[in-house]
């Protein structure tokens, strides 16, 4: 009783359904997974484009020695903001509050979350804590200059405007809290019959992962907030060493959650490539069961290796060699995750479509972040490359050229299904090279500035730079460019793109069984799944087409 | 397709966009616990703080422990110890049938809350009133290993004291809820849930009592 | 009583809800703190705080498994609390490891 590929007339996408409320209503109230995804999709688009827009004015201060373009209290403000902008408002709700929302239900064989109205409110508060943190800019004492680190005693003592920003990153871990709780939730109680554990798709392997990292970590960093709030205010002598406070204690509540943060950014994303590698080879992914445990391993591995970003802060020797130890421990699963996806490629008859090239550049560009991962978690080296560009370098490479490369990714695999069109594969291809050639020329340059001695979070910098800093620079145009084509392409794409199937790229999750854009309830009938998310021996059943 | 069909879809879908959850006890309990988890690490960050400075601090933190009278922490262990109780006997009276005692023994539970904050306010307003509070005059010419000491003592029943308060206005709007007839004996798991939160307050301040009154 | 994604669960039932054992908890739960109270006046050095913790623990797990009643929910609540106490304590040791050996 198949007509999931065509149009009938009891059809109704979820754009064109009238519910209960009209209009902007129709957005701003629908407790509907897909309009949340949707409306957090747009929103952290704009804030990395607002992001982005930072980023592009600090690469033209850096253009010169000394002043260039602005004051250095300006751009230590610049740096901050790019930073909480784009972790907390970007990376960290990312690909599971843009895509986890729209896509783990529909993938499931659900028709919405557990809890779909704490579902719009994570989502009011996201935006709710994204104001304040905007807002904090014009209040009294200036925008906050401390560094998205925020570290004590600093952030206790800097007379610029701390409190605000803060208090919005709060409201923004509650955001990311709640969506974590739904997640664990909706996949326990509402999975399809048929579909044990070991049926999901590793994107919802990875979204479960991820949301206990988000249940556990988060706490921690509210509690840092809440006590230099707190501190700030009331001269309470937690972390203050003039009140007997101890800065190392700071660092390690505030790097307990944020270091995790870093696997609530790169999970999912993993995830995603799990899904775009088996569908775009046409063959099952090699050891699902490796990759879906080892998405677990390392949600709970790297909740425990903080201690990392403190090598050079005077914690003992025992504490550095444990954590060193632990850091080498965690890039194991991820080595595993490497290795299969490769597995998975080799002799299979490969499309290299679009969302597939992103995926590859993620490969190339995640696997150079995650190897100078370790030459900074080794102790020895880490001590002349703490708080340099090579630093800087290393995290926009796991982070950007992990995560955002993979958001990227998934914006061209899922777009046909979310919009019911498809976009000028041409375009979107060569926005990629150019993204790739631009990110390269910006940040490997990082690389070598950061290996010849030079500072993070540095205004100013020794003539003999300036070479280094100003190809980067360039390179932060080219890469812009890229951006922008890609994004330009996508955005036309909305309106005049082609008319797209329900499964162009011939997947086989349960997305790809329903129409392009999906109805309201997502599926007419909840499906019984027989069968595991890759094995496309069985394909025509599943996906009752033709292609 | 049938017209049956059709309209069936189209009325569960109408029920859909309008908000309508299915019920799911159990997915509620699973989230309730979830979140407590959240609270669980929040005071947790607290404890490492704690368990860090008494090691560096211990003498001082003995010192300042002589300031707070033991005798007002343990009646504050009474009293949440037994609005835990009252809590149970409120759900256990809901889910037999018994709707006037669990309402009594609700706002028992919600008496008992109010029991403790004032106790606290009495605790808090005679330190103050000697100036041991954050930036207080007599806090300031005392040893940095005191002055940590009372940081962490007024963080934590601080932060624990707001829980209070919140769980004050849970019960409360639990209470409205039984009384509206939307908790009943058939659907009581809003009422647990809402006691799971009220026993992990209790919870907390049984672990922080005996680490900051009972320190010698 | 396990459930994969079943219908079991979305509509919970009590199980023969009793008065009497709560108030023998409750009993129990004052009957320790006294105790608490007690210990603390003798002096067993680093004991002290030891035996405290202990006492502590032990409300906390009458009042977990009876008053918040976890002994009598699926195993998977239990799991879960094991699993969320254990990275609380790793987390506590690792950074002991730091604080101890300044």
């Amino acid at each position: 009783m198949s007509n999931s590929t065509v149009a009938t007339s009891n059809y109704v996408n979820f754009y064109d359904y009238q519910g209960k409320y009209k209009g902007i209503g129709a957005w701003l109230l629908s407790v509907d997974h897909k309009r949340i995804g949707l409306l957090y999709l747009f929103s952290m688009i704009t804030f990395f484009l607002i992001g982005m827009t930072l980023g592009f004015f600090m690469r033209l201060e850096l253009w010169t020695t000394g002043e260039t373009i602005m004051k250095p209290q300006t751009y230590n403000a610049l740096f901050t903001l790019h930073g909480v902008i784009m972790i907390f408002l970007v990376i960290i709700p990312g690909i599971p509050a843009g895509f986890g929302n729209f896509f783990l239900p529909i993938q499931i064989g659900a028709e919405d979350v557990a809890f779909p109205r704490w579902n719009l409110t994570s989502w009011y508060l996201y935006t709710i804590g994204g104001l304040f943190v905007i807002v904090s800019l014009f209040l009294s004492g200036g925008p906050i200059d401390t560094g998205w680190t925020f570290y004590a005693p600093y952030s206790i003592r800097t007379g610029t405007q701390v409190i605000l920003p803060l208090l919005g990153a709060f409201i923004l871990g509650f955001s990311s809290i709640l969506t974590g709780l739904n997640f664990i939730v909706t996949v326990h109680r509402l999975r399809a019959p048929g579909m044990s554990f070991f049926k999901m798709p590793l994107f919802v392997w990875a979204l479960y992962s991820t949301a206990w990292i988000q249940i556990i970590g988060t706490p921690v960093i509210g509690i840092t907030i809440l006590l230099v709030i707190v501190e700030r205010m009331f001269g309470m002598g937690v972390f203050d060493p003039a009140l007997g406070g101890d800065p190392i204690l700071f660092q390690h509540l505030f790097w307990i959650y944020s270091h995790p943060a870093v696997y609530i950014m790169i999970l999912p994303a993993m995830g995603v490539v799990s899904e775009i590698i088996p569908t775009f080879c046409r063959k099952t992914i090699f050891g699902y069961g490796a990759i879906a445990m080892s998405s677990l391993a390392i949600a709970l591995v790297g909740t425990l290796v903080w201690g990392h970003h403190m090598f050079t802060s005077g914690m003992s020797d025992e504490a550095r060699w444990i954590y060193s130890f632990l850091t080498f421990i965690v890039a194991l699963p991820s080595g595993v995750k490497v290795f299969n996806w490769v597995a998975t490629m080799h002799k299979a008859s490969i499309k290299p479509e679009t969302p597939f090239l992103f995926v590859m550049a993620f490969i190339f560009l995640f696997s150079i972040g995650g190897l100078t991962g370790l030459v900074l978690g080794s102790l020895a080296t880490d001590v002349h490359l703490h708080d340099t560009y090579f630093v800087v370098a290393h995290f926009h490479y796991v982070m950007f050229g992990g995560t955002i490369f993979v958001f990227f990714a998934a914006l061209h695999y899922w777009f046909p299904k979310m919009f019911g069109r498809m976009y000028n594969t041409k375009v979107a291809n060569t926005a990629l090279a150019i993204m790739v050639i631009g990110f390269n020329m910006l940040y490997f340059t990082f690389f070598i500035l950061g290996y010849l001695g030079m500072p993070r979070r540095y205004y100013d910098y020794l003539p003999e730079f300036q070479g280094l800093h100003q190809f980067a620079t360039v390179g932060s145009w080219v890469l812009i460019a890229g951006i922008l084509l890609m994004l330009g392409n996508l955005f036309v794409a909305l309106r005049k793109g082609e008319k797209a199937s329900a499964n162009p790229w011939g997947g086989m999750t349960l997305e790809w069984t329903i129409p392009s854009p999906p109805p309201l309830t997502n599926f007419e009938k909840i499906p019984t799944v027989k069968y595991g998310p890759y094995e496309y021996e069985h394909y025509k059943e599943v996906v009752k087409d033709e292609q | 397709m049938s017209n049956n069909a059709n309209t069936h879809i189209l009325e569960h879908t109408d029920s859909h966009s309008s908000g309508h959850v299915h019920r799911d006890d159990y997915g509620s309990k699973m989230g309730m616990w979830l979140f407590l988890f959240t609270e669980l690490l929040l005071f947790g960050g607290l404890f490492v703080l704690y368990m860090a400075y008494r090691t560096e601090y211990f003498t001082f933190f003995q010192l300042g422990a002589k300031e707070l009278k033991i005798w007002m922490g343990a009646l504050n262990t009474i009293v949440l110890l037994t609005s835990s109780l009252t809590m149970v006997l409120s759900i256990v009276a809901l889910q037999r049938g018994n709707i006037k005692g669990s309402i009594a023994w609700l706002i028992s539970t919600i008496g008992f809350a109010f029991g403790f904050l004032i106790i606290k306010y009495f605790e808090w307003s005679d330190k103050f009133h000697h100036g041991i509070m954050p930036g207080g005059e007599e806090l300031l010419n005392m040893p940095q290993g005191v002055k940590v000491f009372f940081g962490l003592y007024y963080s934590m029943t601080g932060l624990h004291g707001l829980h209070v308060i919140i769980g004050i206005g849970l019960l409360t709007f639990m209470l409205i809820r039984i009384l509206l007839g939307k908790v009943t004996p058939d659907k009581f798991v809003p009422l647990e849930n809402a006691g799971l939160y009220w026993h992990l307050v209790d919870l907390i301040w049984i672990f922080l009592f005996p680490l900051f009154y009972l320190l010698h | 009583m396990a459930e994969h994604h079943s219908n079991d669960g979305r509509i919970a039932h009590a199980h023969a809800p009793s008065y009497g054992i709560n108030i023998m908890i409750w009993l129990i739960l004052i009957s320790l703190t006294v105790l608490t109270v007690a210990i603390a006046g003798i002096d067993l050095g680093r004991l002290t705080l030891v035996a405290a913790l202990l006492i502590a623990a032990i409300k906390s797990a009458f009042v977990i498994n009876y008053f918040m009643h976890i002994k009598f929910e699926d195993l998977l609540f239990k799991v879960f609390l094991w699993l969320v106490l254990l990275v609380l304590l790793i987390i506590l040791v690792l950074t002991a490891f730091d604080v101890f050996y300044r």
